[in-house]
């Protein structure tokens, strides 16, 4: 589409008062990259993507785009735009005006910006309804209304707020989907907050988990699944068990446990809860240190040899599946 | 179903008899003597146009109209640029709602005593001899008092700025307080610079608020006769003039037709302005 330029988080930090809502957090994201800034809510995400849009001024520390500077600049100026949790989408004007807001404000002539508010529209799909108010709209047109809004000042990075927060969970499925086809299609760095890890995992090229003002693990989604280096990264992002072993705490997902008898394991436990969740079943076992290990285990292997609530067994997994965790 | 309408009739009926005893009664009182006539010394009931016919042929009425509708415009001119600087103050440079609160508990203080006593506060300032000639002579600005300050149509207007602004404040900052506030976020986003949200985003997010403060402006500063007969020291009029002095001379019918035309002018105008702005969702 254009030079794509790289987008980097350099020892950032947001004060309010005494709190530290980020805390030299540095990260570098690759060029068109899908990125998620995952973490719970009041970790620091989104005061960090509020500073990357210039919505929150910088403590201390820098954000910088393609090599510049962009701390101190205006939020129009810094080759961001941001689409707000909420849509922020202006009541009062139509959708087609609200996608050309931007270029009024630059003094685009009225026909000029029309067109290319258009195209916009056409992109995300909503061309037929833009002479709507947004009060008419569905959330999900709302939402799509808004990205043609942040993406028509042709963003080198687009900066998204929970953006599927506010969608009942079978369209937040379909609008995830879409997400990431626009992604593709641009080519531009997407940042997208959310707490969610499911969606985090379903969308992200690049994971960066935070928790209390900082990044607990950032890297290749995959790669941090695979490896989580502390146990809130594993829990976070769900399906691991943290289990304290002798040899410390590790890291097992839940499907790399197998079941065998209580002698040959590395532990023993007693099942407490089965769960049926179609192809797979969720077996939780109490284990001694008063822990709890979820195995997940295919359907077949489960039934073809059924086990009961109460039952006695062995908890097994590869050498390779633990993860050892920094303490 | 039966039992529902009646239960419905039942709870509608304390609002519906307040309505009617207080408002709907008086104004058809008003109404049917303003068709009576009127001699010098009595009021007879009948039904005829004299007073009407007297009132709208007069070019005292229509100059005494148009002494109130400047009244009211400049005055709305005014109140609505001052109140739409404080209420957006307010709303969007106070950072916390307790100092929000705690500022604008302070614009209403001025309201703990009487409209009277504000008024009349002006007097020794504006005066030929008051505060602010002295003052103003003291500095050196002028040589000898100004005479338009006090008992003129700049003292008349300057009093009802100080009265009602406040009416225009309330609406408008509730109005802004319910603006969303990434919705700035969004035009600074955008680009628009600090006139452009003023006028692109809270400007038009704001219109419903300003349209009640303007029917409240308008609504008291039109019936109004107190002030302009303190501040102007009885040498202006207004309407509302115009009747508290047939109500002197007893010529209740005349009076009636006068709050008549009033009342239809003011509902006019509103209505016009209704038709400008929906302010359905501000209620």
């Amino acid at each position: 589409m254009k030079n794509k330029l790289d987008l980097e988080l350099v020892s950032l930090t947001k004060r309010y008062g005494q709190t530290l809502a980020v805390d030299e957090i540095s990260y570098h994201f690759g060029v068109g990259t899908y990125a998620c800034l995952l973490g719970p809510s009041g970790c620091g995400k989104s005061s960090t993507l509020r500073m990357i849009a210039g919505h929150e001024s910088v403590s201390s520390g820098a954000v910088t785009l393609g090599g510049r500077d962009i701390s101190n600049l205006p939020p129009a100026k810094r080759g961001t735009a941001m689409m707000f949790q909420n849509y922020a989408l202006f009541p009062h004007l139509t959708v087609i005006d609200n996608v050309a807001f931007s270029l009024k404000m630059r003094g685009v002539a009225a026909e000029e910006r029309r067109k290319r508010a258009m195209s916009m529209l056409d992109l995300v799909d909503m061309a037929a309804l833009s002479d709507r108010l947004p009060a008419q709209l569905s959330g999900g047109q709302q939402q799509r209304a808004a990205l043609a809004r942040a993406l028509i000042t042709e963003p080198d990075v687009l900066l998204l707020d929970e953006p599927l927060s506010a969608l009942d969970p079978f369209l937040r499925i379909r609008m995830r989907a879409e997400l990431k086809k626009l992604q593709r299609e641009l080519g531009i760095t997407f940042i997208h907050v959310t707490h969610g890890q499911e969606e985090a995992l379903a969308l992200a090229d690049e994971i960066v988990v935070m928790n209390n003002a900082i990044i607990e693990q950032a890297g290749r989604t995959r790669d941090v699944f695979e490896a989580p280096k502390t146990a809130f990264v594993a829990l976070f992002l769900g399906s691991h068990n943290v289990v304290s072993m002798p040899e410390g705490k590790v890291a097992i997902r839940t499907d790399a446990i197998r079941l065998t008898k209580p002698e040959a394991a590395k532990l023993p436990g007693t099942i407490t809860n089965i769960e049926y969740q179609g192809t797979h079943v969720a077996l939780t076992a109490a284990i001694p240190g008063n822990q709890d290990v979820t195995a997940l285990l295919p359907d077949k292997d489960f039934f073809g040899n059924p086990k009961d609530v109460g039952e006695a067994i062995g908890l097994d997994w590869k050498a390779e599946a633990a993860h050892a965790l920094a303490s | 179903m039966r039992k529902t309408s009646i239960t419905g009739w039942l709870l509608a009926s304390p609002l519906s008899l307040i309505l009617l005893v207080f408002l709907a009664a008086p104004i058809a009182m008003i109404v049917v003597v303003s068709f009576w006539g009127a001699t010098e010394w009595a009021i007879y009931p009948a039904f005829e146009f004299e007073n009407y016919e007297f009132l709208l042929t007069s070019s005292v009425t229509s100059r005494v109209f148009l002494n109130t509708f400047k009244y009211a415009a400049i005055t709305w001119a005014c109140t609505l640029v001052i109140g739409f600087t404080v209420a957006y103050y307010l709303a969007f440079h106070i950072r916390t709602l307790t100092w929000q609160i705690v500022l604008f508990l302070l614009c209403t203080i001025p309201f703990l005593t009487s409209n009277i006593i504000r008024m009349i506060s002006w007097i020794p300032f504006l005066g030929r001899n008051g505060l602010a000639n002295s003052a103003l002579i003291s500095w050196g600005v002028i040589d000898e008092p100004v005479e338009w300050l006090l008992f003129s149509d700049f003292s008349v207007i300057l009093a009802f700025v100080h009265l009602y602004t406040l009416f225009m404040v309330v609406p408008i900052f509730n109005t802004m307080m319910r603006i969303d506030k990434s919705l700035i976020e969004a035009a600074a986003d955008a680009g628009a610079s600090g006139w452009q949200t003023l006028w692109q985003v809270i400007v038009p997010l704001t219109k419903p608020g300003i349209m009640i403060g303007t029917i409240f402006v308008l609504a008291l500063v039109m019936g109004d006769f107190i002030t302009v007969r303190f501040m102007s020291g009885s040498q202006s009029a207004n309407v509302g003039r115009m009747i508290q002095n047939d109500i002197a001379l007893l010529q209740y019918p005349s009076a009636s037709a006068t709050a008549v035309i009033l009342l239809v002018t003011v509902l006019l105008l509103i209505g016009t302005l209704l038709r400008f702005v929906d302010i359905r969702k501000e209620l």
